[in-house]
């Protein structure tokens, strides 16, 4: 990576980590050190490296951050919009940190094994099962922000669902910025073990109101299937559009588990999403879909990367862009099919919207294949309303602005449709509904 | 049906319109009163479709000459979502399909809009699922439809049905039906123009655009107009249609080149 600012910056980002306290396990130190290590020699990246060549994060760096203070005046009543009727398990981080009094840790009676809980507490209790995984997955030689998140490891969300356990309700992973001109790092491990079935919501929002100072998330997310298990992982980014928004998520797949994504981008002036899925064994399978919604100056860049490490695996990716005002949208995805991963079975599509001539996109599917027999289909497409959907609207009594933005709404609705919970679902078809009405 | 007190609906004038610059209307004139139903016939080519998605407003479309005048207003002054608003419906030969987007959703939308516009109360979604539900009887429509995307996975019938089912909710003054029998099986066929003949009344007209004679054995048309190259050449009665059926058109063009001496 090259050098855009000194790394006096990249210290004045560790502000604050000295002083995390120490953990009993010598191990989890350790974690916290190498990646100490890589903040310090890692540089932050720019244009000029390939990965990022379209995501100018200079604006990032000229601002400073600093660590998010606790903060005991948050009540309920300020935290209640933002939670899921069918989420009986909520783990609220606020500014990065763990607020019990707003989580509810336990699900039904009978899920007996299945842990829940913030990463503080974890670590000590279950160390076995959290030790092989936690910054195994999401490395971070060389990623910056993932070092940056790792160095910072303290609180997070830690979900273990047992062998065979189906874990009804979703797990909410609530993260709450609330303070400007801070960053906060928020982590998350999710282990299913052999044969369960687990869903989970990462959800980022902020107090804030729109227009305030920025702030920084910095999230790692890592996710572990193991033999048949099932993930479903919902992720909603709607951080203030001041913001940024840096998230990275690793994936594992054991034999014949199955991973289901939807991802969704709202927010952030700048953000980038970095999901890396590898399917480790065969006949694993992963739906990775994602809309990214963006408006203004904002920049919403995704990349990912679905690895067939082994034969008979089958992945299929849905991912839209709608880019209005002088927004700008990124998608790099990457498939790739390593040697001897016959039989993979691949799909990958990407359509954007631009609904204004400033608006922008990006894209750029990237299929590295190692192997002969196998099936990979790959479409980008980049474009308008159509205009026979827009007369058949207007035809309808509809006015022009009106059918403009059903069918807008319409387009991002295909994506929205796939969260597997109902209240959220609704809850993001209002919020589509309202932001293709601004226009 | 023809009566004595109906009143002048649709006026058309030396109506031209050209795509991309090529000419495909070369001087239309019709007139509908109310009450009545006009078939009009033709070839593909003949410029009967064009026709009617210039009626609707279609975008793709210039108007370089002529009028229509329509309950008295110059038509081709309005937008499309005015013209629907101001009673005129066009039920589509393919009909859009939008996923995303519920067909109760649309058709509550729709409903509401025309219905804001004529001053009349609209319906919140609980109202509006059993009034579209009574309506979906007289087309014998599964209610499943309404969950369902618009149009999204419909078969040909299906996307038909969908269509004469917004003339139902929407109620237009002048409805015009473009090839609503291609893609129908005689099933199919029957329920929908059974539904048609349902919502013709004294004070509306309806407009049939057709290749094919099948979907008048169903639907009667008081006047039958055959187009060619742009421009209506003959008009009768039903029994025209008929004459088409066992003659197909080439006849009609003769007799015209005859008539004017070409």
């Amino acid at each position: 990576m090259s050098m855009v600012t000194g790394n006096s910056y990249l210290d004045s980002l560790l502000q604050g980590q000295p002083q995390l306290p120490p953990s009993p396990l010598a191990w989890f130190n350790q974690l916290r050190a190498s990646a100490v290590d890589r903040v310090g020699t890692l540089k932050l990246p720019t244009t000029r490296d390939e990965d990022w060549r379209f995501t100018d994060i200079t604006p990032l760096a000229k601002l400073s951050f600093q660590p998010a203070r606790v903060i005991s005046t948050l009540q309920a009543t300020d935290l209640e919009r933002f939670y899921l009727d069918e989420a009986a398990i909520r783990l609220v981080f606020v500014d990065g940190t763990y607020m019990p009094q707003f989580s509810t840790q336990q699900g039904k009676a009978g899920e007996s094994g299945l842990i829940i809980t913030d990463l503080s507490a974890a670590v000590p209790r279950h160390a076995a099962a959290i030790e092989p995984h936690l910054g195994r997955h999401a490395g971070f030689e060389d990623n910056l922000f993932a070092a940056l998140n790792t160095a910072f490891l303290q609180h997070g969300a830690v979900i273990v669902a047992p062998r065979n356990a189906a874990v009804e309700a979703p797990v909410h992973v609530l993260s709450v910025s609330t303070q400007p001109g801070a960053a906060s790092h928020p982590r998350c491990l999710l282990i299913a073990e052999s044969g369960s079935a687990v869903t989970i919501v990462e959800d980022y929002v902020t107090l804030g109101q729109e227009g305030e100072e920025a702030y920084v998330t910095n999230a790692v997310t890592e996710i572990v299937l193991k033999d048949n298990a099932q993930v479903d992982h919902v992720r909603i980014q709607r951080d203030s559009t001041q913001a940024f928004h840096i998230g990275n998520c690793a994936v594992s797949l054991a034999r014949a588990s199955r991973y289901r994504s939807v991802s969704v981008a709202l927010g952030a002036r700048i953000s980038r999403y970095d999901l890396n899925v590898l399917l480790a064994d065969e006949g694993a399978e992963c739906t990775v879909d994602g809309l990214a919604l963006i408006s203004g100056r904002q920049l919403a860049d995704t990349h990912t990367c679905i690895d067939h490490a082994r034969p008979s695996c089958t992945s299929r990716q849905a991912h839209k862009c709608i880019v209005d005002g002088a927004g700008h949208a990124v998608f790099n995805g990457k498939i790739v099919v390593r040697a001897g991963a016959q039989h993979t079975d691949s799909a990958q599509s990407n359509r954007s919207l631009l609904l204004n001539a400033k608006a922008r996109v990006d894209t750029k599917p990237q299929l590295e294949i190692f192997a002969d027999d196998v099936k990979c289909a790959h479409g980008a497409t980049v474009g308008q309303l159509d205009n026979e959907e827009l007369f058949y609207l207007e035809s309808r009594g509809l006015s022009g602005l009106a059918a403009r933005n059903l069918l807008t709404y319409a387009f991002g609705a295909e994506i929205i449709d796939r969260i597997p919970v109902a209240s959220l679902k609704h809850r993001l078809e209002q919020t589509v509904l309202e932001q293709t009405k601004r226009n | 049906m023809i009566h004595q007190d109906s009143r002048k609906l649709l006026e058309i004038r030396g109506l031209r319109a050209t795509v991309s610059g090529i000419e495909i209307l070369k001087g239309i004139d019709l007139t509908v009163r109310s009450g009545e139903i006009h078939a009009i016939m033709g070839t593909n080519g003949s410029g009967k479709s064009t026709l009617a998605k210039v009626l609707a407003g279609h975008n793709a479309y210039t108007v370089t000459a002529g009028s229509v005048v329509f309950e008295g207003n110059d038509l081709l002054g309005l937008e499309p979502e005015e013209r629907a608003r101001a009673g005129v419906f066009l039920a589509f030969q393919y009909p859009i399909e939008i996923p995303g987007v519920s067909n109760s959703h649309f058709l509550r939308l729709a409903y509401n809009t025309v219905q804001a516009q004529r001053g009349k109360d609209e319906l919140d979604p609980l109202e509006f699922e059993d009034f579209v539900r009574e309506k979906m009887k007289l087309l014998d429509m599964n209610p499943d439809f309404l969950d369902r995307g618009v149009n999204e996975g419909f078969s040909g019938g299906e996307k038909k049905r969908n269509e004469i089912l917004q003339m139902a909710l929407l109620e237009p003054r002048l409805a015009i039906l473009d090839e609503t029998d291609s893609g129908l099986d005689i099933d199919a066929l029957r329920i929908v123009t059974t539904g048609v003949n349902k919502l013709a009344t004294r004070d509306n007209a309806i407009i049939l655009v057709t290749h094919y004679q099948r979907m008048l054995n169903y639907i009667v048309p008081d006047y039958v107009h055959v187009m060619q190259g742009g421009r209506i050449i003959k008009t009768g009665g039903k029994e025209l249609a008929l004459d088409l059926e066992t003659r197909g058109y080439d006849w009609v063009g003769a007799e015209r080149r005859s008539a004017i001496g070409a």
